[in-house]
């Protein structure tokens, strides 16, 4: 099966119903996405799909067959952040870090599908994934700031 | 100058590109999965342990009791706790039985051919009817029966609190290997050295045979403090029997039903004040339930003992503690470690005498709070770092709290408004560093080393898991040696390379382990200035300096121990003295709404002000200030695990509900800085204080909003309902 993974083509040879998120992990090395719950409630192993956030953990690898997935690792890397990841940076948007991949790909997606960047509607696109340490109000911030600075 | 700065977190980077390794992140060539059979029973003999024939066993590695080399035990405090059970088991999800294999799934499926039979005992669930106490406290101050005689009105109360599930979002994750004759530990938890301590006893080796280090933490809260030490041993027995390395990486579920949590707790308060509201006795009890081994339950009953008459001064009080065992897993640490639960009754208690005295809560707490030069029950006096009464004042003033009172009162009178609306406070401290003679005991050592090439490295065992520990170990290094935070580095929590600074628990690590860090510092500034004539000032002369300073060595190290304060005293026999080296304090006011038709409970705002003595980094502080205080409400309005048979029936983030995004308020949070001299810089603690009080707040408000006061926690839609009708 064929599939884009950040923006290159890979062929999954494996079972079908893989969870996308193993597959990501373990045939592509893509250890950016994480495994929180296995349930969706969490939204840590949150990519895009198509640029959509999906729960990769209740994903089977064939239902990305054919079309574009998006992890972490296809933003800024440690020397040159993206915005939103400086965004972060600057205010305190992580803490563990464990569920800041998934929060960053669902505020990325949120930003880029023209959502607006006032408070109560980050709060509601982040809604989906859970943060146990920063009680979200610096995510949130980290959020608006990044979208502000682009404009 | 660093600190005061936001400096950026030195694990940022890395988080934020998802290159941070977490121990499941971590490629360890030829690793197999272990898994654990859990005993399906809360209290009882083991029969029989069968496995199924038509199994391809010899793929896999078996360990159970027998293959322990050293003493079935997790050492800790008590010598209680099997690392596999052995004959009995005495808690639902007790581990008998581990199972590793190359494939994950097929390890999962080898554990459900394993049959257990047992021979049923009676469980004991009710801690009220436990008979086996793990340890009892009793504190006493004055003279109660002559301050009961001397009141005008004497108020009593019970309040509960239930459990609480850490929740952090990296599940328990640890892997064992052996290289070198050495066996390696690695993975996801708080204090390196607990985990050595258990892991020398379980395979009677030598420090220099095990090798304990960190791996990057997704949040630890108290829940990766002792439980990593027995999936330690898990994955070791493991990785020893199959002879390659072994991960056990739990799942939501496992890892919420079979690790540890906050103890419940049922406290009981007698109060005797004069008609204008001055303390005159306090007599109080203190039960929780410890669960099936003794683990922390000692430590953290301590604590909630140690806070349970509140940040009042009262001339006689006495306070009755008791951990009891119950047939069910084993409670253990969780940010605030007793005190969230003593400090919930005291404070609602207010409430409750507010009613009887008609004096208004906050007259109340303004009349007994901890002054400059108050005495503590246990005897304490208050020397300096006093900050109780300026966080009420500058809560009260910034949430408006007065006038909101009057404002939904009156809201509250028309029966047309769709909703009530309510308003409540309260006020705590919080110990920082272990109890009592605990940091004696402790003896933790810091350090910072040189190397030749010029590498200034922070030599700690205390942990980063979120909280910003290397961040604030750099930035007091920078000012304590005058150089800027970026010419530190800080090193891995590695037992073979880190000098054992304690664990990572009790709002400890910044103000006792960043006070060694920054001494260890000045020790090398006096040796840059007597070696080199001065610190040096560019990196080029860091590096010149480092060759002459280190003599052709690789590097030098600046090592020191924790010296207890000639004037600090505490009687661990009778419970006198000075339970803490200072106190940090807090208040918060929590404004509310609640739905008449649903009865659901959405907080508007929090307004909090923390004296913290100094913020070394004001953005990280305030990270643990908000994310502290919406983990207590959390506890407060939605998070309660429910138990059946002894075990967690709720044990998935589908049915245990954590705070999101739109469950959470807008903070408003207030720095108080009332500098304590022997802190770094001032810095007294951080971690846990947030956690302590937004569970009264929330119920004072849900009182204001509907009249009852609610004596549990959390205060749900049906407990809410029920307490209205």
């Amino acid at each position: 099966m064929k599939l884009t993974v950040n923006g290159k083509k890979k062929s999954f040879k494996g079972a079908p119903f893989k969870r996308l998120i193993d597959a990501l992990r373990e045939d592509f090395a893509l250890t950016g996405t994480k495994e929180g719950c296995g349930e969706g409630e969490c939204g840590a192993c949150t990519v895009l799909l198509d640029g959509e956030p999906v729960n990769s953990c209740l994903i089977p690898v064939c239902q990305a067959a054919g079309r574009k997935v998006e992890t972490i690792e296809s933003m800024g890397a440690p020397e040159k952040l993206s915005k939103l990841q400086a965004g972060f940076l600057a205010c305190g948007g992580a803490q563990c870090g464990i569920c800041t991949p998934g929060m960053l790909m669902t505020a990325h997606a949120h930003l880029k599908g023209g959502g607006k960047c006032d408070d109560a509607s980050v709060r509601t696109a982040l809604a989906g994934n859970l943060c146990r340490c920063t009680g979200y109000q610096d995510i949130v911030k980290s959020v608006v700031a990044a979208a502000k600075g682009k404009k | 100058m660093s600190v005061g700065k936001n400096e950026p977190r030195r694990d940022g980077p890395a988080k934020l590109t998802g290159r941070a390794l977490y121990l499941d992140d971590v490629a360890i060539p030829g690793c197999w999965h272990g898994v654990t059979v859990r005993s399906t029973v809360p209290h009882g003999k083991i029969k029989s342990i069968s496995y199924d024939p038509s199994f391809p066993w010899d793929e896999c590695v078996v360990v159970t009791a027998k293959d322990i080399p050293g003493k079935n035990l997790v050492a800790l405090i008590e010598a209680d706790q099997p690392l596999l059970a052995d004959g009995i088991v005495r808690h639902r999800e007790e581990a008998i039985v581990l199972i590793a294999h190359a494939d994950r799934a097929t390890a999962y499926e080898a554990a459900k051919r394993v049959k257990i039979e047992y021979e049923a005992l009676p469980p004991v669930f009710d801690m009220e009817k436990s008979e086996k106490i793990f340890k009892s406290f009793l504190i006493s101050r004055g003279d109660l029966d002559a301050g009961f005689a001397a009141a005008d009105v004497v108020v009593t109360g019970e309040y509960r609190t239930p459990s609480q599930e850490q929740a952090y979002i990296e599940n328990n994750a640890i892997a064992a290997y052996e290289e070198d004759g050495v066996l390696i530990v690695t993975g996801s938890l708080q204090c390196p050295y607990y985990v050595l301590k258990a892991m020398k006893q379980i395979f009677n080796r030598g420090e220099d045979k095990i090798r304990v280090i960190q791996t990057v933490t997704g949040g630890g809260f108290g829940g990766k403090e002792e439980y990593p030490s027995m999936l330690a041993g898990h994955a070791a027995l493991l990785a020893l029997k199959a002879g390659r390395p072994v991960k056990i990486v739990y799942d939501r579920h496992e890892d919420m039903a079979a690790t540890t949590k906050r103890h419940p707790a049922v406290v009981r308060h007698r109060t005797g004040l004069t008609k204008d509201g001055k303390l005159l006795a306090q007599d109080i009890e203190v039960v929780m339930d410890g669960g099936a081994y003794a683990t922390l339950s000692a430590v953290v009953l301590s604590r909630g003992t140690l806070h349970a008459a509140g940040v009042y001064e009262c001339p006689n009080v006495r306070v009755k503690s008791k951990v009891v065992m119950t047939h069910t897993p084993p409670n253990g640490a969780f940010r605030g470690f007793g005190a969230p639960q003593t400090l919930f009754a005291v404070e609602l208690h207010w409430e409750k005498i507010a009613d009887a005295l008609k004096i208004d809560s906050l007259t109340l707490r303004q009349r007994n709070i901890f002054k400059l030069g108050s005495t503590t029950a246990t005897g304490q006096h208050l020397l300096e770092s006093v900050g109780a009464e300026e966080c009420l004042q500058k809560t009260v003033k910034n949430s408006k709290y007065a006038a909101k009172r009057k404002e939904y009162d009156r809201w509250n009178k028309n029966p047309k408004n769709p909703t009530w609306k309510g308003i409540g406070l309260s006020v705590c401290h919080h110990g920082a560093g272990f109890t009592g003679s605990g940091e004696v005991y402790l003896a933790s050592r810091a350090g910072i080393a040189l190397t030749k090439t010029g590498e200034l490295i922070v030599l700690a065992a205390s942990t980063e898991i979120g909280q910003g520990t290397n961040t604030m170990f750099a930035q007091v290094a920078s000012d304590a040696l005058g150089v800027p935070a970026s010419w530190f580095s800080v090193e891995t929590p590695d037992t073979h390379k880190v000098p054992d600074s304690g664990p990572t628990v009790a709002s400890r690590t910044c103000m006792i382990v960043g006070g060694l860090v920054s001494r260890a510092t000045k020790d090398l500034k006096r040796a840059f200035e007597a070696e080199h004539g001065r610190v040096p000032r560019t990196t080029a002369e860091l590096k010149k300096a480092a060759a002459a300073l280190c003599q052709g060595a690789p590097a030098r190290r600046f090592e020191v121990q924790y010296e207890k304060p000639p004037d600090v005293t505490w009687d661990d026999a009778t419970y006198r003295g000075d339970a803490y080296g200072v106190y940090s304090y807090a208040a918060i006011v929590v404004d509310l709404e609640i739905d008449k038709l649903t009865y659901e409970v959405r907080v508007r705002k929090v307004t909090t002000a923390q004296d913290i003595g100094k913020a070394i980094n004001p953005l990280l502080a305030e990270g643990q200030v908000i994310g502290g205080s919406t983990q207590g409400l959390g506890w407060a309005l939605l998070e309660e695990p429910i138990f059946k048979d002894g075990v967690m029936i709720n044990a998935t983030f589908t049915n245990y509900v954590i705070p999101t995004s739109l469950d959470t308020p807008p903070f408003e949070v207030i720095l108080v800085e009332k500098p304590y001299s022997r802190g770094p810089f001032g810095a007294k603690g951080v971690g846990e204080l947030p956690m302590d009080i937004p569970g009264p707040a929330v119920a004072a408000a849900v009182k204001h909003a509907t009249g009852r006061l609610i004596p549990t926690l959390p205060q749900t839609p049906e407990r809410i309902s029920r307490a209205l009708q």
